[in-house]
């Protein structure tokens, strides 16, 4: 019992004090150096960045700017990857005659065509959404295919055997057991949603913490650099978590859910 | 009133039915497969010939891979024959490759593989077939109720497979196969994953089942004291290509009591087929 509860409590503890070591590490690191605040600054110093930085309202506007990128780009990659995923994964010869395509067009460096959406959609908001939703197609898309696919025969016997309709097999047993496999694309697919953005704000544009990223580099601010960076973090991990959350709520009896739940403990 | 006493009420009336009752419930003429692959053509059955009566319990014995689960799969309107016919209360169940959908829905099959939902909880996956027919909630809660207690399973209704044991999860199947209390139940190996004791007591159950709903039952097992002790006809089939060897009918009163198998009228025929299947080598 009293095990059970320090196991469950351990993460609480360990992940506070392995960040207070790294930063203590990092301080000690720059005033043994002596490294120059451009190079890394201390973590102090970003820290006092940060306040300023996340004080100021329109730091707030480019991160708006970069959500909305990134949502918009993740839904748009969540429907069209789940609708070609069932497609492809339902027809055999479909996906036989687009293979060497897919492949292809996912071997092809994407990132490298953002300035092409530049020219296309021009610096605003359009071409960061396209290449993020682009980004997470692929995982989706891949990870559904699979799912349609994985549906075992025994159940699917039993789902004859017991006269059922098309509609109710694809309820009661496809989208069931498709899911867990939607929900590990989504996961990896926020998070490709969001790096199609940053780097689209990379490289085109005047919006977005992507963005910010480029000035600040410009502008030599090592420390407001650093802050801006902590800040894509947060945003990366709030979005990673909300799609967990919903894995959590929608799939509780998978093993990938239940499994993890009994780790914590 | 749960329904389940109403049964055990019905079984009195079952114990004074003649073991063979006349109508045919199911008619196999000429029943052979073949399994065609890239390089093989496997004759994994020939030439089955069987009738079976209206309530009458039929097990199937025979050696791993003779076809046992092929001829079931072809009997629940999974696998359709490569020759021969099935007829089920005269009507024919396969229509050449197609399967004649409104024979399929009395039935009830319990796989060789529990093949549970992991979605749902026990209580669901026991009212599927329920479900899947459209009845209310509180209907479904009911019978899933009765049904897990039947099956020993009381008190699990909220878990989930995951939590449960191979046996427990097979006995789930099994509940679910009861659930719309089906005139034809087909099993395939349903105790197969129970310990001794369990399967003892889901015979006797079995039993009880089958004679208080009157339905006719095609069991396969590999243990030959479970065939003689449930079936009121015993089929051997033989391996390559698989066919009927003999047909043995057993002719203790019902319901059938453990200790029948005590009785050396018993041990002879358990014997006589054990030698049998001996014999194929
Ligand atoms: N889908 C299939 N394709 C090719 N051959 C098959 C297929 N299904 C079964 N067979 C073959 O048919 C034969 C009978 O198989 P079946 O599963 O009916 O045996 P069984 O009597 O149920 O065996 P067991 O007692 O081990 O369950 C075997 O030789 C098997 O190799
Ligand atoms: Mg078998």
């Amino acid at each position: 019992m009293n095990r059970e509860r320090s196991k469950r409590l351990l993460p609480w503890i360990s992940t506070p004090l392995i960040l207070i070591a790294f930063f203590v590490a990092w301080d000690l690191f720059v005033r043994i150096n002596d490294v120059s605040e451009l190079v890394l600054p201390p973590p102090l110093t970003v820290f006092e960045s940060l306040v300023e930085v996340v004080t100021e309202a329109s730091t707030w506007e480019h991160a708006l700017v970069t959500a909305t990128e990134t949502i918009g780009g993740f839904l748009i990659a969540l429907v069209s990857g789940v609708a070609v995923g069932v497609v492809l994964g339902k027809v055999a010869w479909l996906e036989n005659s687009l293979r060497p395509l897919i492949v292809a067009s996912q071997v092809v460096p994407k990132v490298a065509l953002i300035p092409l959406f530049v020219i296309w959609f021009g610096f605003g908001m359009t071409s960061k959404v396209i290449m993020s939703a682009m980004l997470a197609f692929f995982p989706i898309m891949l990870n559904v295919q699979l799912g349609v696919r994985s549906v075992e025969a025994g159940q699917r016997e039993v789902m004859r055997s017991l006269n059922a309709s098309r509609w109710q097999t694809f309820l009661h047993l496809e989208l069931k057991s498709t899911m867990p496999y939607v929900f590990a694309g989504l996961e990896v697919g926020i998070v490709f949603a969001i790096i199609g953005t940053i780097v689209g704000e990379y490289l085109g544009g005047s919006e977005g913490l992507g963005y910010l990223v480029v000035r600040t580099l410009n502008e030599l601010d090592a420390p407001a650099l650093f802050a801006v960076i902590i800040l894509l973090s947060v945003l990366g991990l709030l979005l990673y978590f909300v799609v967990h959350g919903l894995k959590r709520f929608f799939i509780p009896w998978h093993e990938s859910v239940y499994g993890q739940q009994d780790v914590n403990r | 009133m749960p329904a389940h006493s109403t049964e055990t009420l019905e079984q009195d009336k079952g114990a004074q039915r003649a073991p063979r009752p006349a109508p045919a419930k199911l008619e196999l003429a000429g029943i052979g497969k073949e399994f065609r692959t890239k390089r093989t053509v496997t004759q994994a059955l020939s030439g089955i010939d069987l009738t079976i009566g209206d309530g009458e319990f039929v097990s199937l014995i025979g050696r791993s891979g003779c076809g046992k689960t092929t001829l079931l799969r072809m009997l629940a309107g999974l696998l359709s024959p490569s020759s021969g016919q099935i007829l089920v209360e005269g009507r024919s169940l396969w229509n050449g490759a197609k399967v004649d959908s409104s024979v399929v829905s009395q039935l009830g099959v319990v796989f060789q593989e529990a093949n549970l939902f992991p979605w749902y909880s026990v209580a669901d996956n026991i009212s599927l077939p329920l479900r899947l027919r459209g009845d209310g909630k509180e209907e479904r809660r009911e019978r899933a109720h009765e049904l897990a207690e039947l099956v020993g399973l009381k008190g699990f209704e909220n878990s989930y497979p995951r939590e449960l044991s191979g046996g427990m999860r097979q006995r789930v199947a099994i509940a679910r196969a009861l659930s719309i209390r089906p005139k034809l139940l087909l099993m395939d190996e349903p105790f197969g994953a129970l310990d001794a004791l369990t399967r003892e007591r889901m015979n006797l159950e079995l039993q009880r089942i089958a004679l208080a709903t009157n339905a006719t039952v095609v069991f396969v097992t590999h243990d030959i004291t479970e065939a003689v002790f449930l079936g009121d006809r015993v089929v051997h089939l033989t391996p390559r290509p698989g066919r009927i060897r003999q047909v043995r009918s057993i002719d203790f009163d019902r319901p059938r009591s453990i200790d029948v198998q005590t009785e050396p009228a018993f041990g002879a025929i358990v014997r006589d087929l054990r030698h049998a299947l001996d014999e194929e080598g």
